[in-house]
């Protein structure tokens, strides 16, 4: 179920509507508040929820995450590098708290240069796995990875 | 150049008369305050919300923890617009805000204290200076920060309606206030300025219905609630925000430490890096 604005937290920054995948969060002409212009064509994913400075966006959740009537919350701290979920029931009792380092990469730097990679061959369309998946996320070669065993480490300025 | 031009309008119309025209103003200015909160259920939203905060609330704030909590709000919010994430929208918003305060209360004071004085000390200077701010403010918002322009593509020309009702009236009202003021003497083209100043300002004070005006009145009350919901631990169920030195969250979520450090670095401005301009 779609995003919507807390209209009196929105301070009309448009940092949602930079950053939505689906160009559908607008800012409404009257009010100067972001909105979401098409409820049906969003996905929830979160992309608005978490760059929203103000906390201002918020998401009614499917059942498929926890029982309809749940609260899934975020705040995104670039400052101190760290993503923090809460996820509440609606009986108020089951209210759990996640905190982890963010890992997404600076802007326009993952963008995949498709142009200099070799075509898939026939194994690879008849693969399970996704052209060009990355290696960190296979799990058929060594299980399970974590970005200690991929070799990867956390750099400072991390951003979008 | 900053001299009374209510003494000088004084010869034609009577004092009464215009102080007369301020009170209506106020009056207009009140009623639509009054009936905005009534038609949009403001009010009764925010306390609902308070009501609705205080349930989940983790302790109950204080008659002087919530005096402070106002005070903040008003040094803060209020008084230095730091709502605003956008610096150039919050300095416009500035100019613009401390502009019509400035020029609102000189016009008070010449048209009640010195409505025929010429020398009115500094009164007739805050007058301009405020016009001034005020007209800089809001040509700044008109033509640059508008956020219709980047992301809906409203031109400059374009007048979006309602939306556009209040940043009309600001910017016509000082940009007439001041032409009126500077051609004083000039006849008819004076008096074609006087016209439209008075009817810009009745348009500013006479839509607040309408307009976006009100926004002045409920915006200390939600940035006031925002202060509110951290300090009693309701935070709208949004997660806490965690100290990532304390030895107890990096024992709760361990990829802090394992993955940062047990002295994580502050890892930069993100998303704040740069203006959101990649619609």
């Amino acid at each position: 179920m779609p995003t919507f604005v807390y209209m009196t937290r929105c301070d009309g920054c448009g940092q949602c509507v930079d950053i939505c995948p689906s160009d559908i969060m607008h800012i409404d002409k009257v009010t100067r508040r972001a909105y979401n212009i098409e409820p049906n064509m969003c996905w929830e994913c979160y992309s608005c929820v978490k760059a929203c400075p103000h906390q201002a966006i918020d998401c009614r959740g499917y059942a498929d995450f926890a029982p309809l009537g749940h609260s899934v919350r975020v705040k995104r701290d670039e400052e101190k590098g760290v993503i923090a979920w809460r996820i509440k029931f609606r009986n108020g009792q089951k209210d759990m708290d996640l905190l982890a380092p963010i890992t997404t990469k600076p802007w326009g730097t993952c963008i995949p240069q498709l142009r200099d990679v070799a075509a898939p061959n026939k194994d690879q369309r008849d693969s399970e796995l996704l052209y060009n998946e990355p290696k960190y996320l296979r799990l058929d070669d060594g299980g399970l990875h974590t970005l200690k065993s991929a070799g990867l480490k956390l750099k400072e300025g991390v951003y979008y | 150049m900053f001299s009374n031009p209510i003494s000088e309008l004084s010869a034609s119309i009577p004092p009464i008369a215009m102080q007369w025209y301020v009170i209506a103003m106020f009056i207009l200015v009140a009623v639509g305050t009054i009936l905005d909160m009534l038609h949009k259920r403001s009010a009764e939203y925010f306390f609902e919300n308070a009501k609705k905060a205080q349930k989940s609330a983790k302790r109950t704030l204080s008659g002087g923890e919530k005096t402070s909590l106002a005070v903040q709000t008003v040094a803060s919010e209020v008084l230095t617009s730091s709502e605003f994430k956008n610096t150039r929208r919050r300095i416009s918003h500035l100019f613009t805000m401390y502009g019509l305060i400035v020029f609102i209360v000189s016009t008070a004071v010449l048209v009640f204290g010195y409505p025929t004085e010429a020398d009115a000390g500094i009164w007739p200077f805050l007058w301009h200076l405020g016009a001034l701010a005020l007209a800089f403010g809001g040509y700044w918002f008109w033509f640059a920060i508008r956020v219709d322009v980047a992301s809906e593509g409203v031109k400059w020309y374009n007048f979006n309606g309602r939306g556009d009702l209040f940043i009309v009236g600001l910017i016509s009202t000082a940009t007439f206030a001041l032409l009126w003021s500077w051609t004083m003497g000039a006849g008819w083209v004076n008096w074609l300025f006087f016209v439209l100043f008075v009817a810009s300002a009745t348009e500013l004070f006479g839509s607040v219905y309408w307009s976006k005006f009100a926004h002045m009145f409920f915006k200390p009350a939600a940035a006031y609630q925002k202060k509110c919901i951290k300090a009693d631990g309701s935070r709208e169920n949004l997660p806490e925000d965690y100290d990532l030195t304390d030895p107890a969250v990096q024992k709760r979520f361990p990829d802090i430490p394992e993955y940062m450090g047990t002295n994580p670095p502050n890892m930069g401005l993100g998303i704040n890096r740069e203006p959101p301009r990649h619609y």
